[in-house]
């Protein structure tokens, strides 16, 4: 019977969505107000002295990287706490004794936190639109793309909550790594902007290729192929399902 | 309800397990339960009873050996081995916002059974929780959440139910319901597994005990016949005058002198039909010696370990 335990998937995914309902003001709120103050900060501050950057509004330029800081840390927050609170709290032994395979659980564990994720980035871009115009050039790909990223940041932060030996450790991560790789990975300037050897440097760091990806989704134009972008995420991604494999063939901090 | 002759419902073979810590939990355990019956795992703190279910349970990772249940490899075959086990840990663990009701339902749907609201309710309803249904977990008493986790174990009508301790912690009419459960449940051919440190408990309650200690099986035994040899008692007769030596008219009893003569001792089994007290103290009178107090006592688990583990050195 290696049926796929889908209601043991479903389980999840609900009880998950449940905990996001019981704070979904806050959950919500948060973002608004975070976006707001960007909007007020770089748009107005800094926008009011760079007019365009490649022929896009200063205003709507940032519009993509606001959403991915935020797609960023939601991702890897929602994810991480997801599968720490139970090893924190000692449920997690229902998790293991069940009859579930290591990719129901992530399934339900990272769908959970991905739809959250996204639904949070949708709020964000709603919130933009009260600030500025922005247009999608390609609807479709920009969700593609958001799904594509908010599911690889999930995976990554599912190996966060695992490795973490305590709720501080869950934010080191995104603290001291994702943030200031993000504000580095011009979400808020093109690299083109930058001078050498700075932007060669800059091309070594991953989130200047989804950030790109996903401006590109927006004006149809960045500073690196989209293929490339696309390359780079999907890289992410198989690099985190190998480490989750690895996780639970192991048992590494989940089994003694 | 037990049966014999069917294939065992669960078989352990050369369990070991040594932690990363270098402890040896497990030293080769082997065990066979049969289908419907209760069987107590009886051993001190530290004995290796948590880990041996927790093994069986998939949250530990054995070190060596194997486990089946129901005929399926626990880990080759983990799913359809874990959809037969429901397991209530020692300690509590609980969510602390969900409400009790859909706690339980969740326990279901993990284990891939489709929801059954009618179900849950006569859970509920049996474990006196059903006034609790819609409240949060963290507002029910020590107790209570004990009642919530056994509810969650069984949300899947598992047909093995692991009772870590279930008795810990857990006040006289809690007690009473608990065993009152696990009789129903036995009786709709369930079969249970639970650990205490207590012998009344297992004598009680199951058909058969194994005695576990530093990680090694000692004896597995049916109930009746373990009482038997565990059920001993000790009477110490504290004597008004110093003995040098039992007077050999006490001879059939084979007592023994302590506290430097002070004291004679005189070891019985408590279920016995003759426990040879009244006719010691007839014979101690007729010997002409007076006792100035006299007590009894159950031996302890400690005792038993010593007695069990020096039987089996001396086999
Ligand atoms: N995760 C662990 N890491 C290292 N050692 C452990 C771990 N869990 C248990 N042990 C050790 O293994 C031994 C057996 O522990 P176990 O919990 O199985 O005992 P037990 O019989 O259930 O005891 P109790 O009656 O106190 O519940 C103990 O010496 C314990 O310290
Ligand atoms: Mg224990």
């Amino acid at each position: 019977m290696s049926t796929f335990n889908s209601r043991g998937v479903w389980a999840i995914y609900r009880f998950e969505m449940h905990r996001f309902r019981r704070t979904v003001w806050t959950g919500l709120a948060v973002p608004v107000i975070t976006t707001s103050l960007y909007f007020v900060v770089f748009g107005s501050a800094i926008g009011s002295r760079m007019q365009e950057v490649g022929g896009v509004d200063y205003g709507s330029f940032i519009v993509p990287g606001l959403i991915m800081l935020s797609l960023f840390n939601e991702s890897i927050f929602n994810a991480s706490f997801a599968i720490h609170m139970p090893r924190f709290t000692g449920t997690i032994y229902e998790l293991l004794s069940a009859p579930l395979s290591a990719f129901e659980t992530v399934l339900g564990y990272v769908g959970a936190a991905a739809t959250k994720a996204v639904l949070v980035a949708l709020v964000i871009l709603g919130t933009a639109n009260l600030f500025v115009d922005v247009e999608v050039a390609h609807p479709f790909l920009m969700l593609l793309f958001l799904l594509l990223v908010a599911v690889t940041f999930c995976l990554f932060g599912f190996i966060v909550g695992i490795w973490a030996k305590g709720f501080e450790q869950l934010q080191i991560i995104p603290l001291l790594i994702v943030t200031p790789l993000t504000f580095l990975g011009g979400a808020f300037y093109s690299i083109d902007m930058l001078p050498e050897p700075w932007r060669t440097i800059t091309l070594f760091n991953p989130v200047v290729y989804l950030i790109n990806g996903f401006r590109w989704t927006f004006f149809g134009t960045a500073d690196v192929a989209a293929g490339v972008s696309l390359l780079v995420t999907a890289g992410f991604m198989l690099l985190c399902l190998g480490v989750i494999w690895w996780i639970f063939r192991t048992g590494y901090r989940l089994k003694a | 309800m037990q049966q014999a002759d069917a294939p065992p419902v669960i078989s352990i073979r050369g369990l070991e397990k040594a932690y990363a810590s270098g402890h040896r939990a497990l030293n080769g355990v082997d065990l066979d339960i049969a289908p419907g019956e209760i069987f107590a795992l009886l051993g001190p703190n530290g004995a290796g009873k948590t880990t041996l279910i927790s093994i069986v349970c998939g949250l530990v990772t054995a070190s060596a050996g194997a486990v089946t249940v129901g005929g399926h490899d626990i880990v080759r075959d983990y799913r359809r081995a874990r959809a037969l086990i429901g397991l209530v840990p020692q300690e509590l663990h609980t969510d602390a916002f969900e409400p009790v009701r859909s706690t339980v339902a969740f326990s279901r749907g993990l284990f891939g059974r489709p929801a059954d609201p009618k179900l849950i309710e006569r859970l509920l309803r049996d474990l006196s929780l059903w006034d609790k249904r819609d409240a949060q977990i963290r507002e029910l008493s020590g107790g209570m959440k004990r009642r919530v986790m056994i509810a969650k174990a069984l949300a899947h009508e598992p047909r093995v139910l692991f009772l870590d301790e279930p008795t810990a912690g857990v006040d006289v009419e809690l007690r009473r319901d608990m065993w009152a459960l696990v009789r129903s449940l036995r009786g709709t051919g369930v079969t249970i597994i639970l650990t205490t440190h207590y012998i009344e408990e297992a004598e009680e309650m199951a058909d058969r005990v194994g005695v576990i200690s530093g990680g090694e099986l000692i004896v597995v035994e049916e109930t009746a016949a373990l009482m038997r040899k565990l059920g001993r008692k000790e009477l110490t007769l504290h004597l008004a005058a110093p003995l040098a030596a039992v007077p050999p008219e006490l001879a059939d009893w084979n007592l023994e002198l302590a506290d430097d003569g002070r004291a004679l001792r005189y070891r019985f089994d408590a279920r016995a039909e003759r426990t040879g007290v009244p006719s010691l103290l007839a014979g101690l009178a007729r010997a002409g010696l007076s006792f100035t107090d006299l007590d009894t006592r159950q031996s302890s688990l400690e005792d038993i370990f010593v007695d069990l583990v020096r039987e089996r050195r001396a086999a």
